[in-house]
């Protein structure tokens, strides 16, 4: 037994940790900011803008999130010379861009569907409303839609996110230095297998009940109409 | 398209690795959670408490950090612990067997969540009826709850079994020679990583595709006579 591994890795550690943080904040935000356009597109009545989303949606909840990293950052090396010409194989060379670049998508999918889901489920009759006072598109959604598809969609898309801070332990594989990675390094140089592999876990179970608990104070906050 | 020079083969021998795995793992995941449901409901204090703490712990960790934990970190642990006895004894896991413990550990924990509201679901009349009638809890369980309990938690156990599946890819990293490692190998082999990998996102698409067939089918046999 080698706990004063962990002790003496602490600062290292700790980085890993941030390094996850940033990860996750990254590709949440990203990742909401396309959900939302992918939401909206799959709840279009014109098929021509439903089907590329669909199929998007479909690809990225429907394949492993391992599959897409690997196809992104080694099957990028395919198409080297075709991304060079357009400037951009700089950034697909880069692990962290790619890990980014996947997270955020895988994100976006999974919650354009819980999204879209939630604005279905508001009631048709207030959107119905709201034409009959002469409201247009951009007021309808951002007034009456969005705000109670926002409470409807909280505890699946809080879910999410804690799923994809979970999934960015799996950036280490494609040589990324987050929690995981970290602590990978920290192994093959100590041999202190499960001293180091526990506690990246308790740290990883301190970020989700932490988020877990912030998530339902929000929720609370959200639904304070109700009670 | 997809001239993987006689890989594709290899990749299709990865499959069938892929679905032992990801079968017998969900059969795991249904033991656990049948029983992490009727402990979590049972009279016993200590039962509920492990039960919870089980689904909590498991919920809390990413699957790699669990999957690596239990690869690596259970034999050493082991070892440790025998050498402070004096012992010297090697244990060396099969990664087919530690892919399965720990993708049914893993999924266990959810499915608990799932077989615990689908108990929920059959009317305590029947269970008073049947005790009332002089069943043991046991045949109580087996003729009444249970054959009730699985159509209700077929929808629950899809949504697991379609994570399950895709969580196999990770098993690639403890060298199980699955869809991802074979897919790797043809990677390097023919260096074409992004067709090798696209070859092998497009078979998890078909694993879900037939997957979500199967589970329609399975929801239409189990609600006849319900409607």
């Amino acid at each position: 037994m080698s706990w004063h591994v962990v002790w003496d890795n602490a600062g290292w550690l700790l980085e890993g940790f941030w390094v996850t943080l940033q990860l996750t904040a990254s590709a949440v935000s990203i990742g909401l900011l396309l959900a939302l356009v992918l939401a909206l597109l799959t709840l279009s009545t014109h098929r021509y803008y439903r089907w590329p989303a669909e199929t998007i949606t479909f690809f990225f909840r429907g394949t492993p999130l391992l599959v897409q990293l690997f196809l992104v950052y080694y099957g990028s090396g395919q198409f080297r010379h075709e991304l060079d010409s357009i400037g951009l194989w700089t950034y697909f060379r880069e692990a962290h861009f790619c890990a980014i670049f996947v997270l955020a998508l895988n994100t976006a999918a999974y919650s354009a569907e819980i999204f879209s889901g939630a604005i279905r489920s508001v009631d048709k009759n207030q959107i119905e409303a709201g034409r009959a006072v002469g409201m247009k598109n951009f007021v309808l959604y951002r007034r009456i839609v969005l705000p109670q598809a926002l409470r409807i969609a909280w505890t699946g898309y809080s879910n999410e996110i804690i799923f994809i801070m979970q999934a960015t332990s799996l950036v280490s594989i494609i040589t990324v230095l987050d929690l995981t990675g970290v602590a990978g390094r920290i192994i093959s140089k100590t041999f202190a297998i499960y001293e180091v592999y526990i506690a990246i876990a308790i740290m990883y179970l301190v970020i989700t009940y932490t988020m877990v608990f912030i998530f339902s104070r929000l929720e609370k906050r959200l639904n304070r109409h109700k009670n | 398209m997809f001239n993987l020079e006689g890989y594709s083969f290899a990749i299709f021998l990865g499959l069938q690795q892929t679905l032992l795995v990801g079968l017998l793992a969900m059969l795991l995941a249904c033991f656990i959670g049948v029983f992490g449901a009727l402990a979590k409901t049972s009279s016993s204090k200590a039962l509920r408490l492990s039960a919870s703490f089980y689904t909590a712990t498991i919920r809390g960790i990413p699957e790699l950090i669990l999957l690596l934990l239990i690869f690596y970190g259970v034999p050493t642990i082991l070892q440790d612990l025998s050498a402070s006895f004096g012992l010297e004894i090697i244990i060396d896991l099969n990664p087919f067997i530690a892919g399965v413990i720990t993708l049914g550990f893993i999924y266990g924990a959810f499915s608990v969540e799932v077989f615990r509201g689908a108990f929920g679901q059959v009317p305590i009349g029947q269970i008073e009826a049947a005790r009332a009638m002089g069943m043991r809890p046991g045949l109580i369980f087996y003729r009444i709850l249970f054959p009730q309990a699985l159509r209700y938690s077929i929808p629950g156990l899809s949504n697991i079994w379609m994570l399950l599946i895709k969580a196999t890819a990770l098993i690639s990293v403890i060298q199980l020679d699955e869809v991802m490692r074979m897919t790797k190998i043809a990677a390097n082999a023919t260096q074409k990583p992004f067709t090798a990998y696209l070859f092998a996102a497009l078979l998890f698409l078909a694993i879900t595709l037939v997957s979500i067939l199967i589970q329609k089918y399975l929801e239409n046999k189990y609600t006849r006579g319900y409607h």
